[in-house]
């Protein structure tokens, strides 16, 4: 039951907007700043009140950055391909050994696997930058440097670790006994594997993922040290916009938007699974 | 009558074996076709432990079980034949009880109108009908239990492992549902385990009781073999409401009375002819002994007896719990009507030779039941 006063609502509805103003106003500038030019970004004082331009766009999508003194070629979309296939690979991998992992490690008692579990979180406490160094030698060695296969497999330092433990803690919300009780009713272990423990924890996998996707998504040193300009991800593919002839905001904030747009998208989408997940699986677990 | 289950030096230890925690205890037990057995324990003697094994959820570190003529305890679940009925939370949330219930049947591959019947009929006995088509999130605890029986239940298995099943229930609903699930099995001939740790389910539903304590069978047999004749120490404290009373006591004969004499002076002498000869001599021949007193025949006398005072007097509505001091400890009476004794009051134990258990106070083993020989 609602016990709140009308005085207490309407000072509510105030600070929360407050707090939406506050966090959403960097996003609703750079969405401004999108649709101007260099110079109306650069006017002092600021103002909210310009004459819209599809430019910045225009030359994201079409791979050319006029600026003042030349024409300057840049990869903005094939950067954004690659952003989404790294991402979403890595996902997919991380998905495919996280998930048994984490049921191993929820479910089966064996030696070493606390151990095993905390090595595996102990990957997210490295600086990404200490183990760059080594990684780019290996890598060289390896063959595996600027490769679509060396980049997922590094990601996985930022996905398999996220994964792993939050979908643990979701297994371990499914009580044995449902899956006993499947079993014992005539299925193998893999088929309650399948058909119970992971229809049960799925939101905790869906959770798990999106996460995952937006880190790896929003990754920037791996990429830049290990791949060269045509398997870069947008992170990295924005230094373009550093120019000789000045940084061209305008198409950074274009670029902004266009490469939050996915991942806000899927959130949105997933959003129930994301608060689900993360207040059952990670905090309860 | 044939054996349906047979356990043969059964072991587990969680951890290494040999080096880990020993929870079952070279267990042996037979099981005869179509009784019910109680596993009665407190919690961790091993009684669960047992079941899963039974079950196959829990391995066997050594030793046997035969159900049906099947060795089974290397074998998955899937492929045991039993089931069992968890102590709660254990439906699947995705599903209807009713589909819940018939998930078993049919993965037997029974026809859509049999499966109907029987949920139906199983579902009427726990008295779950009304709810068949409600989700498990929207019931009750108890509900859910009943619902995991009937699941259990249901199904043709050669055993039937039931785990606190009724737990959960309110006590009237127990009462009424303890002798209709007894009926419902005795009627189809099923061979059921019941772990408990309530007495009166335990005496009420069970053809046999098996008494665990420390991983260790402490005794098999009939709920009234139990109950007068105790195999131990732990048996005869362990079951019956309110524990039997101990005493330490020494056993002596003046002339022709065996004579125990319990601290504080209490001094029981019994005529020759209240023991046979050899249940005498088995006593005296051990001399320290441990005596075990029902509180329901030992038996309050204002004319004589052995002096006790009372500490404490309470009417239960239909008897009186007397606690009173007695041979430096305390004895517990039970009266079937309201006695009008007083807290500080003198009063009088009469201890007949039939009332008297008597135990090896090192090995906790029953010397003698009554006159009788253990």
């Amino acid at each position: 039951m609602d016990t709140t006063g009308p005085v207490e609502r309407v000072l509510r509805g105030i600070a929360i907007s407050l707090v939406i103003l506050f966090f959403m106003f960097p996003i609703f500038w750079i969405l401004l700043m999108s649709f101007q030019t260099n110079e109306t970004i650069l006017r002092v004082p600021p103002s909210m009140v310009f004459e819209p331009t599809l430019q910045n766009y225009r030359a994201l999508i079409t791979g050319r950055l006029e600026t003042q003194t030349s024409t300057l070629e840049i990869r903005f979309m094939s950067n954004l391909y690659n952003s989404f296939f790294l991402s979403a690979t890595s996902v997919a991998v991380g998905l495919l050994l996280g998930v048994p992992a984490a049921y191993a490690f929820a479910r089966l008692k064996f030696r070493g696997s606390e151990d095993i579990a905390f090595t595996l979180l102990s990957f997210r406490f490295a600086p990404p930058l200490l183990v760059l160094l080594p990684l780019t030698i290996y890598f060289q060695q390896l063959g595996l440097s600027n490769t679509y296969g060396g980049l997922i497999w590094v990601y996985q330092l930022i996905v398999l670790p996220l994964i792993l433990w939050i979908v643990r803690g979701y297994f371990e919300d499914i009580p044995a006994d449902v899956e006993y009780a499947y079993r014992i009713a005539g299925h193998d272990f893999w088929a309650t594997f399948w058909k119970v423990s992971l229809p049960l924890a799925m939101p905790g996998i869906a959770a798990a993922g999106l996460l995952a996707f937006i880190f790896a998504w929003n990754n920037f040193i791996f990429a830049l040290v290990l791949a060269s300009a045509d398997k870069q991800p947008v992170t990295v593919g924005a230094l373009a916009f550093v120019t000789a002839s000045g940084i061209q905001y305008g198409q950074i904030a274009a670029g902004i938007v266009l490469s939050i747009t996915p991942t806000f998208l899927l959130a949105i989408l997933a959003q129930r699974y994301l608060v689900e997940g993360l207040s059952l699986g990670a905090v309860k677990g | 009558m044939t054996v349906q289950l047979s356990l043969q030096g059964l072991n587990k230890y969680y951890g290494p074996v040999l080096r880990g925690v020993h929870a079952v205890k070279d267990l042996d037990m037979e099981i005869r076709q179509g009784d019910i057995v109680a596993l009665l324990g407190s919690s961790g003697c091993g009684k669960t432990s047992t079941l899963r094994m039974v079950a196959g959820f829990e391995e066997v570190s050594q030793g046997k079980i035969i159900l049906a003529g099947r060795e089974i305890q290397a074998l998955p679940p899937v492929r045991r034949n039993v089931a069992m009925a968890f102590e709660g939370y254990s439906l699947y949330p995705t599903v209807t009880v009713r589909e819940n219930i018939a998930f078993a049947l049919k993965a037997q591959r029974e026809s859509d109108a049999d499966v109907r019947a029987k949920v139906q009929d199983v579902a009427e006995m726990l008295e779950i009908a009304g709810i068949l088509d409600r989700y498990p999130s929207s019931i009750s605890g108890g509900q859910q239990q009943r619902a995991s029986l009937a699941r259990a239940l249901v199904r043709k298995a050669d055993l039937y492992l039931l785990d606190e099943p009724m737990g959960q229930l309110e006590p009237q609903l127990r009462t009424l549902l303890r002798g209709r699930i007894k009926f419902y099995i005795k009627e189809r001939g099923l061979t059921a385990i019941l772990v408990t740790h309530d007495q009166a389910e335990a005496n009420a539903m069970a053809d046999q009781i098996a008494v665990m304590e420390a991983g260790v069978l402490q005794q098999f047999a009939s709920p009234e073999q139990i109950k007068t004749a105790p195999a131990n120490l732990f048996t005869g404290t362990f079951v019956g409401e309110p524990p039997m009373n101990t005493f330490a006591a020494k056993a002596v004969t003046e002339g022709d009375a065996l004579v125990l004499r319990l601290e504080d002076n209490v001094v029981l002498r019994y005529p020759a002819t209240d023991f046979a000869p050899e249940v005498r001599a088995a006593i005296l021949s051990r001399g320290d002994v441990m005596l075990g007193l029902r509180p329901y025949s030992v038996r309050m006398s204002r004319t004589g007896g052995s002096p006790a005072q009372v500490l404490a007097n309470q009417w239960l509505g239909d008897q009186t719990h007397i606690a009173a001091s007695f041979a430096g400890g305390t004895l517990v009476l039970v009266e079937h009507d309201r006695a009008d004794v007083q807290v500080g009051q003198s009063i009088g134990i009469a201890l007949p030779a039939d009332a008297l258990h008597i135990f090896d106070p090192e090995t906790g083993r029953a010397i003698s039941h009554g006159t009788e020989m253990a």
